[in-house]
């Protein structure tokens, strides 16, 4: 976003007009172009609350816990694009926002932390609810200021905004006293922004351009490893005319999932522990990996000793620091993904010329891998119903215009293996941090950023019960998310990991929540309780009408208890600590590969 | 595992120190040695940090010191083309049987005495780490009571600043 040119200039001599630091903020965050925050009140923040209350241009949706608040603001960037604000007291409200912000620095989420800070004549002496939340959120924001004095509100927070959304988006977090949001300084706008040491790279260096289409021109099994950078650089149209033009494969990660369309036969599908077989054995056996916006996390790797032992390596990213981070590239190229897609795709055809390359060979044996091991699931024998049925229906009556927010687990998996994807920002989901409970607040963000797409979040019992309260906020804000509890009573991916890794001692992972047991809290009265329209689903023929009545119902939440099969689980998978070539397509059974 | 001697321009904003240290910590780098000070530019701080790592981690450290938006340039000089020089002050035990060969010690190094007291003196030495720990060996028999040391400073040797490039551009 440009800070200087979209907003109105001061008429040149005019005295600046004297605002409070909570006018500042105010001002500045409607300047900024920012129209809705979460947030819940408290003592170090009221003044700014005070100024929040009789805003017309900026939204506050009053969230039930701050972590809320944060989750909420990152959804909301996520399925928009744009950046996520969240705000919170001194103290408790501010820590109740670090799960959040290490969310959104994980997953590379433009958000925007406002904390208030007790008054800075009292800083350092244990006053009440004073924490010092910039030392404590040091190592997870991409920066963080405190504010003492009013008049550098309007340039700490458009320095803040311009941080969290260039180069690398991020969280930042603005930390600003009781007193500088009480007292008065003249507000200057634009105001003047010196960040001598942020220069984000967006344009990459023509060699290296020159030198990746080289390499992939030559090459005979190449696969484009595709990461969430290409949907937070909204890359994917630049994405698909490359992929298009070279013919390659592609895989999208966990974050990346819509970044490449699924309905596209060049599409493997997700690559990592929980990836399609083809997908993860594409990059095993490939020459080439040319990886975009992608970190080569170890959830994808395997064992990085072992992953993709022949394949050279092109590595496109806007932080240099992830480049050879983990695995050497022979082209680094450090750049905006969207920029250098574009870039490629002229040198490539300049490096082909009249030749195509033919990856015929390639193709054959990566079909007959699709062909054999398709993704699938086996149907429960308890008499409960299939987990993978339900996301599926779900995604398949639903459509790839909607939005799919998850929280973390096995129900996760499944919503990123059995929903299709067509576009980006379709899926949001805790990737890096691996945060239960992000999926309600997420889905109320992304509800409010895109009002007129259904929201759908894909949430497990454990899960739900971690931020369910923002029901409260949904209903009451008039948020008609759609909630589908994949209602397993069990944390279910701790549960699988015990069954296959620890002899199936399940050390405290039952919830009780599901069928046959005490069903503690029944949540069918717990989001009547919140006032949602709440459907429980036992049997095979209700999926679809429940599914159905949730897409038709719109003047609140709904919330589908799913009482599924605790015993299903999550396939493909590659064990912790081996080699991806160590895929199991099911338990105990590993596809066949070799040159044969 | 070798030693890299870093030199940050930063911005002198509070907490930065922190955050440079922490950085270290938490991507598991080792400092060897840290010394900070100011620049000849108003607002801008110089910090030397040593570093032991390989060549491959060195670049990480250098990557992710760039990455902290405070940080303006991460210079890693070349220790042959570069002045190093650390900064020490010993007490040595001395009375009036050892007080002589404790001082011609000193003088052998140029190093100068700043205290005297009946059963001790304060010696100051200035150079590289070499000079340095080769006058604590040479003093350790008299009983060396307390030591207090800077991190290392250094300097590319010739005109250059590191500084001006920052700016021109």
């Amino acid at each position: 976003m440009s800070i200087t040119d979209s907003t109105p200039r001061q008429a040149p001599g005019a005295t600046p007009e004297l605002l409070t630091g909570s006018g500042a903020i105010l001002r500045s965050l409607e300047l900024l172009g920012i129209r809705d925050v979460f947030g819940l009140p408290g003592g170090a923040i009221m003044p700014f609350y005070d100024e929040l209350m009789a805003s017309t241009a900026v939204r506050h949706i009053l969230v039930r816990h701050e972590q809320g608040a944060g989750h909420a603001a990152e959804g909301y960037a996520a399925a928009s694009g744009g950046i996520g604000v969240a705000i919170a007291t001194s103290g408790p409200g501010a820590t109740n926002l670090v799960t959040a912000i290490a969310d959104a620095y994980m997953d590379s989420v433009p958000l925007l932390a406002i904390t208030g800070q007790v008054f800075s004549t009292v800083m350092g002496t244990d006053a009440f609810q004073e924490v010092d939340i910039v030392g404590i959120t040091m190592p997870i924001v991409k920066h963080s200021f405190l504010v003492k004095d009013p008049a550098d509100i309007p340039a700490t927070l458009a320095a803040a905004v311009h941080i969290a959304t260039t180069g690398r988006p991020g969280p930042v977090l603005v930390d600003v006293t009781k007193d500088a949001q009480q007292n008065r300084a003249p507000f200057v706008w634009p105001p003047r922004i010196e960040l001598p040491g942020y220069r984000p790279v967006t344009k990459a260096h023509g060699k290296q351009v020159v030198a990746a289409a080289q390499l992939i021109a030559e090459a005979k099994r190449p696969v484009l490893y595709v990461g969430g950078g290409v949907v937070r650089g909204r890359a994917s149209e630049e994405l698909a005319a490359f992929a298009n033009l070279v013919g390659a494969p592609v895989v999208t990660t966990l974050m990346a999932r819509g970044a490449f369309p699924d309905s596209s036969p060049l599409h493997l599908g997700m690559p990592g522990m929980h990836g399609s077989v083809p997908a993860v054995l594409a990059l095993q056996e490939s020459d080439l990996i040319v990886a975009l916006g992608a970190r080569f996390d170890d959830r994808v790797t395997g064992k990085v000793s072992e992953f993709a032992p022949d394949a050279q390596v092109i590595h496109v990213d806007i932080d240099p620091a992830e480049i050879g981070k983990i695995r050497e590239a022979q082209v680094p190229i450090v750049g905006d993904v969207r920029e250098v897609l574009a870039d490629l795709l002229v040198a490539y055809r300049d490096a082909i010329g009249r030749h195509r390359p033919d990856y015929a060979a390639w193709w054959e044996r990566l079909r007959e891998l699709q062909a054999t091991y398709p993704l699938g699931y086996d149907v429960p024998t308890d008499g409960h119903l299939s987990p993978q049925a339900i996301i599926k229906r779900i995604g398949e009556l639903t459509g790839p215009e909607a939005i799919y927010a998850a929280g973390v687990g096995q129900h996760q998996m499944w919503a990123a293996q059995f929903i299709r994807y067509e576009r980006p920002n379709a899926w949001l989901n805790s990737g890096g941090a691996g945060t239960m409970g992000y999926a309600i607040p997420a889905a109320m963000g992304a509800k409010v950023a895109e009002p007129d797409r259904v929201v759908w979040a894909i949430d497990g019992d454990g899960c739900f019960q971690m931020t369910n309260q923002e029901l409260a906020t949904c209903t009451i804000n008039d948020i008609p998310i759609k909630v589908a509890i994949i209602n397993n009573s069990s944390l279910g991916m701790v549960r699988q990991w015990q069954t296959l890794f620890y002899e199936g001692r399940h050390s405290f992972t039952d919830l009780e929540t599901g069928g046959g047991t005490r069903m503690i809290p029944d949540f069918v009265k717990l989001a009547e309780a919140y006032g949602c329209l709440a459907i429980r689903v036992t049997k095979e023929e209700e999926i679809d009408a429940a599914i159905r009545l949730a897409l038709e119902t719109n003047d609140r939440p709904v919330v589908i208890d799913f009482v599924v099969s605790r015993d299903a689980m999550v396939w493909p998978m590659v064990p912790q600590g081996v080699g991806n070539s160590d895929i199991q397509y099911a338990r105990d059974h590993a596809p066949h590969w070799g040159e044969d | 595992m070798s030693h890299h001697v870093l030199s940050l321009l930063v911005e002198d904003k509070p907490g930065l120190l922190t955050r440079v240290a922490g950085l270290f910590a938490r991507r598991g780098f080792n400092i060897e040695s840290l010394a900070v000070g100011t620049t000849e530019i108003d607002g801008l701080s110089r910090i030397t940090v040593v570093v032991d790592v390989e060549d491959s981690p060195l670049e990480q450290v250098t990557k992710q010191l760039n990455k902290l938006v405070n940080v303006i340039k991460v210079v890693e000089l070349d220790q042959s083309a570069s002045v190093l020089r650390e900064h020490m002050l010993v007490k040595v035990r001395a009375d009036a049987s050892t007080r002589s060969q404790v001082l011609e010690a000193a003088a052998l190094f140029r190093a100068s005495v700043v205290d005297v007291s009946p059963d001790a003196l304060v010696i100051e030495v200035t150079g590289d780490s070499g000079k340095v720990q080769a006058l604590l060996r040479l003093l350790e028999p008299y009983g060396i009571r307390e030591i207090a040391q800077s991190g290392l400073l250094a300097i590319g040797r010739g005109g250059k600043s590191i500084t001006e490039r920052v700016f021109k551009s």
